[in-house]
C-alpha cells in the first residue's frame, strides 16, 4: 500500500514537473540521466546479499568495497580537473527478481546514482533492465553470463547493460576445445546445474562445440548435496572426462563423491568453480585432475601486476584468498571509473556511452575491451588443480 | 547388478537422513497437529553447532553429535515456548504460518550473523572404503545408517516403554483427558519438541560429516522432502516416518539412476500427490486411527 501511494505521488510530481517544463523546452535536454550534485560520485550496488545467491553476493560486495576504498584512498576519480570521492549505496535484492527490479528503481531514482554494479545472476539482472533503462543509468554485472543478457529481443544491444564476465558460449566452447585437443577425450558425461541459466547455457555451448560423443547428460539443482546416484549411473559408461558446469558449492561435492566412488577421469568445469573453497569442500586429496575455464587465475600475479596487488590487498583486508567473483566485482568498479574519467562527467548517460568504448583497460581479470555486444573481450585461462592446489594456468586461444 | 546394489546403498544412506528428519515432523504433528516447517532449519543449526565445536574445541565426533543433539533439543523447546505456545488455542493456520516465519527467521538470521557462504565441515573421521562383491560402501555411510537406526530404536523405546512416552501418547490422543488424569500437556509438548529437534540435530551433524558442506539454507529442501516422507509413511506414525524416509531416499536415487535426474524432485512430489489421493492416511496411517 505504502509503495503504491509513493508511486502515485511520484507520478503526480512527474506530471506536474512535465507541465512546468513544457514552458521552457530548452532545459529538458540536459536533465537526462543522473548526475552527481555534490563533491562525491554515487555508485550503487544491486546485489544478492540474502537468499539463495547470497554466498556469491557477499564475495562481490567485498570486491566492490575494496575497489571503492582504494580509489578513495588515492583521492577519488578525476572529473573536470577535480578529484571526486565515491559514495556507495549498497542495496540487497534478496536474490529475487522483484527485489532486483525495485532496488534498481530505488538506486536509479531516489538514490540518484551515476552507475550501478550488479546484480549477480542473469535472472535478477534481466529484471532490473527496464528500470535502469528508463532512468538511463548503466549497470555492470560482475557475473551475469547468459549470452542474451546484454541484448534486446530484436538483437540490438541494451544501451545500459554491461558485464565484466565472459558470456556462456565463449566459456563452453573453450572447455569443449580443451576436452577435444588437450584431454583428447572421446566420451564425455555432462552434469549440469539446471537451476540456473549459467549451468544450462554452458552445457548447451559445450555440447555444440564438442566433437566427441556425449555419453550421458544429467542435471542437478543448486543446493543439492547428494550426487552418488548420478555418479554411480555414469561410472560404467567408459567416460574419458566429465563436464560439470556449475558453482563450487555443488561441483566441490561432485568431485568429492566422484573420487570416493572410484571415478578418476578428469573433471572439467567453468569459472563458478574458481574459488579456493572448491578444494576445501572436495578435500585436497580428491581435487586432482580438475580443470576449469576462468578469467581470473591466482597464478595470474606472475604476468599481471594489477592482479598481484589485488590479491595481496584482498588478503590483507579480508584475510582470505581472493575468489573470482570478488575479482570480477572489483573490475566492474574499475570499468565504471574508467568510463567516468574518459567521459569526464558524472552524468549517467555519458558514463554508459563511455563504458561501451572501453578499450584495452588494464584489469585484475586481464586487459579488457568492451565489444559491440557489451561483452568484455579478455584472455581466458584454464586452471588445473592437483591435490587441491592450482598447479598451472594456461591461456587458451 | 552391482550398480543396482550400489544404488541401494546410496538410497539407504540418503533415506536415513530423511527418516531422522521425518520423525521430528511426525511426532510434533501427532501431538499438537502442527506441521513444524522450522524443523529443517533446526537440522541446519545442528550441523552448524557440530561445525563450531569441532573447529573451536577440537572435540571428537561423538561429543559433537551428542552436544548438537542437546543444543538442538533446547532450541526446539525454546521455539515452542516462544513461538507456538502463545498460539496454542489459535486456529491451526495461524500456527502454521508462524512455523514458516520461524523457518525464515532461522535461515536469514544465520546468513546475517555468519554469512551465507558454503563452508566445509571438519572431517573428524577419515574416510575408508570397503568393497564387497564390487559394491562400495564407506565407513561414513555405515555410520549414518547405524546412528539413524540406533536413534530410531531408542525413540521407539522412549515412546512405548517410559512414563514420558505414555504421557506423550495420552496427550496425542486427547489433550483434555490427559490433563484430567494429571498430565501437564505443556511439559509433554515441550518434551516432544526437544526429542524431535534432537534427532534433527543429529541428522545435521551426520550430513555435515557425510557431504562435507553446510550452509544456512541447507535445511530447506531436505525439510520439505522429510515432510513428504512423514506424509507418505502416515503423518503421526513413528514407524511410518522411518519407512517413509527410506522410501523417499530410494525413490530419489532410482529416479536419478534411470537417467531422469532432472525430475528427481518432481518424482518426490508426484508421490506425495498420489499418496494424498489414494491413501490419504499414509502407509501406516491406519495404526494411528486404531490407537485412537
Amino acid at each position: 500500500m505504502k509503495i503504491s501511494v509513493k508511486k502515485m505521488m511520484m507520478g503526480a510530481v512527474a506530471l506536474m514537473s512535465a507541465v512546468a517544463l513544457a514552458g521552457c523546452a530548452t532545459s529538458t535536454a540536459s536533465s537526462k540521466g543522473n548526475e552527481s550534485k555534490g563533491n562525491t560520485i554515487k555508485i550503487g550496488m544491486n546485489m544478492e546479499l540474502s537468499g539463495a545467491a547470497a554466498g556469491y553476493g557477499a564475495q562481490m560486495k567485498q570486491g566492490f568495497q575494496l575497489a571503492v576504498k582504494q580509489i578513495n584512498a588515492a583521492g577519488g576519480i578525476k572529473v573536470n580537473g577535480k578529484k571526486m570521492k565515491i559514495e556507495t549505496v549498497i542495496r540487497d535484492n534478496k536474490s529475487t527478481t522483484s527485489g532486483s527490479a525495485s532496488v534498481a528503481a530505488q538506486l536509479a531514482g531516489s538514490d540518484g546514482v551515476s552507475a550501478i554494479v550488479g546484480p549477480a545472476t542473469t535472472n535478477d539482472g534481466t529484471a532490473a533492465i527496464p528500470n535502469i533503462t528508463k532512468a538511463q543509468v548503466a549497470s555492470v554485472s560482475p557475473s551475469a553470463t547468459d549470452p542474451d543478457y546484454t541484448l534486446q529481443k530484436n538483437g540490438k544491444v541494451q544501451p545500459y547493460v554491461f558485464r565484466a564476465c565472459f558470456e556462456n558460449n565463449f566459456q563452453g566452447e573453450t572447455a569443449a576445445h580443451f576436452a577435444d585437443n588437450t584431454l583428447k577425450a572421446k566420451r564425455v558425461a555432462i552434469l549440469e546445474d539446471n537451476s540456473s541459466d549459467y549451468g544450462t547455457g554452458l552445457a548447451k555451448a559445450f555440447k555444440k562445440a564438442f566433437s566427441g560423443t556425449i555419453v550421458s547428460q544429467q542435471s542437478f539443482q543448486e543446493g543439492d548435496k547428494d550426487f552418488n546416484a548420478l555418479l554411480t549411473a555414469i561410472k560404467d559408461k567408459q567416460i574419458d572426462a566429465i563436464y560439470a558446469p556449475g558453482y563450487y558449492s555443488e561441483v566441490g561435492l561432485i568431485i568429492k563423491q566422484a573420487r570416493a566412488a572410484g571415478i578418476t577421469v578428469p573433471i572439467v568445469g567453468s569459472d563458478g568453480m574458481a574459488d579456493p573453497k572448491l578444494a576445501e569442500i572436495a578435500g585436497d586429496a580428491n581435487a586432482s585432475d580438475i580443470y576449469y575455464t576462468t578469467p581470473f587465475s591466482s597464478k595470474a600475479g606472475a604476468t599481471n601486476k594489477l592482479a598481484k596487488t589485488f590479491m595481496t590487498d584482498f588478503k590483507k583486508e579480508y584475510s582470505t584468498e581472493a575468489p573470482t567473483f570478488s575479482a570480477l566485482a572489483y573490475d566492474s568498479v574499475l570499468m565504471i571509473k574508467q568510463a567516468i574519467e574518459s567521459a569526464n562527467s558524472t552524468n549517467s548517460v555519458k558514463i554508459a556511452k563511455a563504458l561501451a568504448k572501453i578499450k584495452k583497460m588494464p584489469a585484475v581479470t586481464g586487459e579488457m575491451t568492451v565489444n559491440a555486444h557489451h561483452d568484455p573481450e579478455k584472455p581466458i585461462m584454464i586452471e588445473e588443480l592437483k591435490a587441491g592446489k592450482v598447479v598451472s594456468a594456461s591461456e587458451q586461444k | 547388478m552391482q550398480t543396482f546394489f550400489q544404488q541401494v546403498i546410496n538410497g539407504l544412506s540418503l533415506g536415513s537422513i530423511y527418516a531422522l528428519l521425518a520423525l521430528g515432523y511426525t511426532m510434533v504433528y501427532g501431538i499438537i497437529k502442527l506441521i513444524n516447517f522450522a524443523h529443517g532449519d533446526i537440522y541446519m543449526i545442528g550441523a552448524f553447532w557440530g561445525y563450531y565445536v569441532i573447529n573451536q574445541y577440537h572435540v571428537d565426533f561423538g561429543v559433537a553429535l551428542v552436544s548438537a543433539m542437546a543444543v538442538s533439543a533446547i532450541l526446539g523447546m525454546v521455539i515452542e515456548y516462544l513461538a507456538y505456545r502463545p498460539l496454542r488455542h489459535s486456529p491451526r493456520i495461524t500456527a502454521l504460518i508462524t512455523a514458516i516465519g520461524v523457518s525464515y527467521f532461522l535461515e536469514n538470521g544465520m546468513s546475517f550473523l555468519f554469512g551465507a557462504n558454503t563452508r566445509n565441515f571438519p572431517q573428524v573421521i577419515g574416510q575408508a572404503r570397503y568393497t564387497f562383491f564390487g559394491v562400495t560402501i564407506t565407513n561414513i555411510q555405515l555410520l549414518i545408517v547405524a546412528v539413524a537406526l540406533v536413534l530410531m530404536v531408542g525413540l521407539q523405546l522412549i515412546v512405548q516403554h517410559t512414563r514420558m512416552g505414555t504421557a506423550m501418547r495420552a496427550v496425542a490422543v486427547d489433550q483434555e483427558a490427559a490433563e484430567l488424569v494429571g498430565i501437564d500437556p505443556n511439559h509433554i509438548i515441550s518434551f516432544t519438541f526437544g526429542l524431535g529437534s534432537a534427532l534433527a540435530g543429529a541428522a545435521g551433524v551426520l550430513i555435515g560429516l557425510y557431504y562435507n558442506s553446510i550452509d544456512p539454507l541447507m535445511g530447506m529442501v531436505p525439510g520439505i522432502k522429510a515432510f513428504v516422507a512423514a506424509v507418505v509413511g502416515g503423518i503421526g506414525s513413528i514407524p511410518g516416518a522411518a519407512i517413509g524416509g527410506f522410501l523417499i531416499g530410494l525413490l530419489e536415487t532410482f529416479v536419478q539412476a534411470i537417467g531422469l535426474s532432472a525430475y528427481k524432485d518432481a518424482a518426490v512430489y508426484i508421490v506425495l500427490i498420489i499418496i494424498l489421493i489414494v491413501l490419504p492416511a499414509g502407509l501406516l496411517g491406519k495404526n494411528v486411527k486404531e490407537k485412537v
